[in-house]
């Protein structure tokens, strides 16, 4: 047995990751269903070992504004919640973007809206992909269908980050939080000290060093012409991220006389309903968008091509579903299967879904 | 090969700390696995369940409809599951408290009693090892030695003396499930 | 004579911090503010703190204090401020890390993460402005309006049936064992000016001492939200604020920790 081989549940995988990635911060809230991420990282003590700084907060309001503040700073720091929480953070984000700073935020979807249920959805893509906060702006959207990935998406989604001076997001759920599975986490590396902060970041927020003009994290301007100019700036960040950043997987879809578009959890069940539908002799295709923002758009239009209908379930009332719409261009029919409230459904049940809406 | 299994209780019956060292015993033998808990409030005190797959190759859904193997520990986990035993599966129950047996003959059924054997070896926090030995008797998937690594794995050092009564637990409960 | 016969080194006998630049300021005549602002910079610059200084501006008429004093600033959300240099002193420990913040921002919106910054005995400073309106937005009630003081909304005089009672936060915050300092100055006269810079240095050297939180109230004037001239004002200030608000320390231990 490969001695790196671990069995962890999701929410525990994000906390490894994050102090092998050499993480500075952690701020957050207890919020079911990822409270684990929190306790793991109080367990491990990372202060101890890489200096890692780990804080509960007194709510999810303060907590993302430290994560604003870390961030400000050139710091690798991060927080985690649940939908909820989610909706309390949306103040943070917004300013995040709109001072254009570096930080990881991690959304491990429960069902609502409102208080809701602490069971797995898919509920927040719209909040999470079309804004969420006020303003124009996006964080880059990172959608794990595995355990594996959510250790790995802890560093790709800081990588991204710092190269465009983002907010990326994991956008995960209630089932790939809780759910354990084999995981190879990243190798240890060493946390930046605060001159290469400095180096790599020379717009942070870092006291004056050598009394270099002062630096200021700021997303107040009150000269519209001015802040017009800072959003063009924005959106041309968001293109440069769109033509380079796109992700997705395909499985069988050379071919398949069906496309289904699913992602998170809900892709892993519809792989199933795949090896089911190869069983009664239909076949279907999967393309999982990996980055839900860029949303592989391009991609989802080509492996349409020649399909005769695509199904798009969802652990929601069907959100995704209108970028799937977009991408084909309404030249193929597109129906949409979905559970609410925390219900996940079944790949059988996926499969009458894609028989009744699409085959008939 | 594939296992798809689900293991269902009442909360405190260490159901999905059986499940864990399930999941474990396959690690050892280099299977991919997967544990998905029910999870929440229900843990104290109401039915918790949880599914494991054992499966020599990438593991697709972690939630399923109908399973290889059942494992039901109480009347309410029963009554919901017997039916999603696949035709030629197995069931397991343990006959503690169990008013109304299952009826299906299209699949393999054991009845065990291993509440009862917690008496025996005086120790009722055996009961999960005696129920997993039952299964691994009435369907081995992975070996016990495989079990016994996990468990050391899972378990801090302070309790590695308790892994001779575990191995008591899982041959106990061996015994149980007869031919 | 002239000008330029006068303005020759030995004749100094005042001078403006440097790191308090020379942009003109927002601030309406006759606001305490620019006094403030003055005496951080002053302190900051004795202490030889330029290069490792942090300031955080809050929401409010202070927003712009980024822009007065040369040192590196974050902007907060309306009353996050103490929330993020809760965070920017953990990631950087050895910097100088302050908020300042109004009435509004630290008393009303940001009541949550002011207590708990101040419980944790996060190693900050606290400088709060309270001057019982809402000056930014046009003299709307702050939490510490007076009784019967006229705001844009309470024209008929703050009621404490309509409106509940005017807040006076620091002497709850002296009851935490996270705050080590706690106290409260004006800035109305120049031997209050001088008590608030030893209050200022006070409490930035508990900060780099590790020693806990340490806040300092600064009870101070609006004279245009409070429609009266700069030393009406004052004298309303002294009338009125002043038996609310009565100054002096409210705490002073060694350490908290």
């Amino acid at each position: 047995m490969n001695d790196k081989v671990t069995l962890m549940k999701g929410n525990e995988a994000l906390a490894m990751a994050a102090i092998r990635y050499g993480a500075d911060g952690y701020f957050g809230y207890p919020i079911t269903p990822q409270s684990e991420v929190l306790e793991k990282l109080e367990e491990e003590m990372p202060w101890e070992t890489t200096g890692m700084v780990v804080l509960q907060a007194e709510s999810e309001v303060a907590a993302i504004n430290m994560v604003y503040a870390g961030a400000s700073c050139g710091k690798a720091v991060m927080t985690s919640t649940s939908s909820p929480g989610f909706s309390l953070m949306q103040e943070g984000m917004t300013y995040m973007a709109a001072s254009e700073v570096p930080a990881l935020v991690i959304n491990v979807m429960r069902g609502g809206p409102g208080l809701g249920t602490i069971h797995p959805s898919q509920a927040d893509y719209f909040q999470a992909c079309k804004g969420g906060g006020h303003g124009d702006y996006h964080c880059i959207v990172l959608a794990p269908a595995s355990v594996q990935e959510m250790a790995d998406f802890v560093g790709l989604g800081w990588d991204l980050a710092f190269k465009y001076r983002c907010v990326s997001m994991i956008l995960a759920d209630g089932l790939i939080g809780q759910m354990m599975e084999k995981v190879v986490l990243p190798e240890q590396r060493p946390r930046r000290t605060q001159e290469e902060v400095e180096k790599q970041c020379p717009w942070a927020v870092t006291g004056r060093t050598g009394m270099r003009p002062k630096n200021i994290i700021t997303s107040l301007e009150l000269d519209d012409d001015k802040m017009e100019a800072n959003n063009l700036r924005f959106q041309a960040t968001y293109r440069e991220i769109e033509a380079h950043e796109v992700r997705c997987e395909t499985v069988d879809t050379e071919g398949c006389d069906y496309l289904i578009v699913a992602f998170g959890s809900m892709a892993r069940i519809a792989m199933k309903t795949m090896e089911l539908a190869a069983q009664e002799g239909i076949k279907v295709g999967l393309l999982r968008p990996i980055t839900l923002w860029p949303f592989p758009s391009k991609e989802v239009a080509q492996a349409a091509a020649g399909v005769k209908g695509i199904l798009v379930p969802e652990l929601s009332a069907g959100q995704m579903i209108e970028d799937v719409k977009l991408a084909v261009e309404c030249k193929v029919p597109v129906e949409h299967f979905g559970r609410m409230g925390g219900n996940v459904p079944t790949p059988e049940e996926v499969l009458d879904a894609l028989k009744n809406k699409l085959i008939k | 090969m594939k296992s798809e299994i689900i293991i269902a209780g009442f909360g405190g019956q260490g159901v999905l700390s059986m499940g864990k060292i399930l999941a474990y015993s396959g690690l050892m033998e280099d299977k991919e696995v997967s544990w998905l808990p029910s999870y929440g409030p229900e843990q104290r005190g109401g039915t918790a369940n949880v599914t494991v797959i054992l499966s020599d190759d990438r593991i697709s859904s972690p939630i399923l409809n109908a399973y290889d193997i059942v494992v039901a520990l109480n009347q309410q986990s029963l009554d919901r599951f017997e039916s999603k035993v696949k035709p030629g599966g197995i069931l397991i129950y343990d006959s503690y408290g169990i008013h109304q047996a299952p009826t299906r003959t299209d699949i393999t059924i054991h009845r065990i009693d291993a509440t009862e054997a917690t008496f025996e070896l005086n120790n009722s926090k055996t009961y999960n090892m005696i129920v997993l030995g039952a299964m691994l008797k009435a369907s081995p998937m992975v070996t016990i030695e495989s079990v016994l690594k996990g468990l050391k794995k899972t378990l801090p050092e302070r309790h590695w003396h308790l892994l001779p009564l575990n191995e008591q637990a899982l041959n106990k409960g061996m015994e149980l499930v007869k031919e | 004579m002239e000008n330029n016969d006068i303005i020759r080194p030995e004749n100094l006998v005042y001078k403006k911090p440097a790191l308090l630049n020379d942009s003109h300021m927002h601030y309406c005549p006759g606001c305490s503010h620019g006094v403030v602002h003055k005496l951080i910079a002053e302190v900051i610059e004795e202490m030889g703190m330029a290069e490792k200084t942090i300031g955080v501006s809050p929401v409010g008429c202070a927003v712009f204090a980024y822009n007065y004093i040369d040192i590196d600033w974050l902007e907060a959300a309306h009353g996050r401020a103490t929330a993020m240099a809760t965070a920017t002193k953990r990631l950087m420990p050895d910097k100088l890390v302050f908020t300042y913040q109004g009435d509004g921002d630290f008393a009303a919106i940001g009541t949550c993460e002011s207590i708990h910054s101040c419980n944790r005995g996060e190693d900050i400073a606290i400088i709060f402005i309270n001057n019982a309106i809402y000056g930014m937005t046009g003299g709307q009630m702050a939490p510490t309006t007076l009784l019967g003081q006229k705001t844009a909304t309470c024209p008929y005089g703050r009621r404490a049936d309509l409106n509940g009672y005017p807040l006076s936060i620091t002497p709850l915050l002296a009851e935490l064992d996270g705050t080590c300092y706690v106290t409260r100055q004006s800035v109305h006269k120049p031997a209050s000016v001088r008590k608030t810079k030893a209050a200022i240095r006070k409490a930035f050297e508990n900060s780099m001492a590790g020693k806990g939180t340490s806040v300092v109230e600064v009870v101070s004037t609006c004279n245009t939200g409070w429609k009266m001239t700069p030393e009406k004002a004052n004298q309303w200030m002294e009338e009125n604020m002043f038996a609310k608000y009565p100054l002096g320390d409210l705490k002073d231990v060694e350490s908290k920790k």
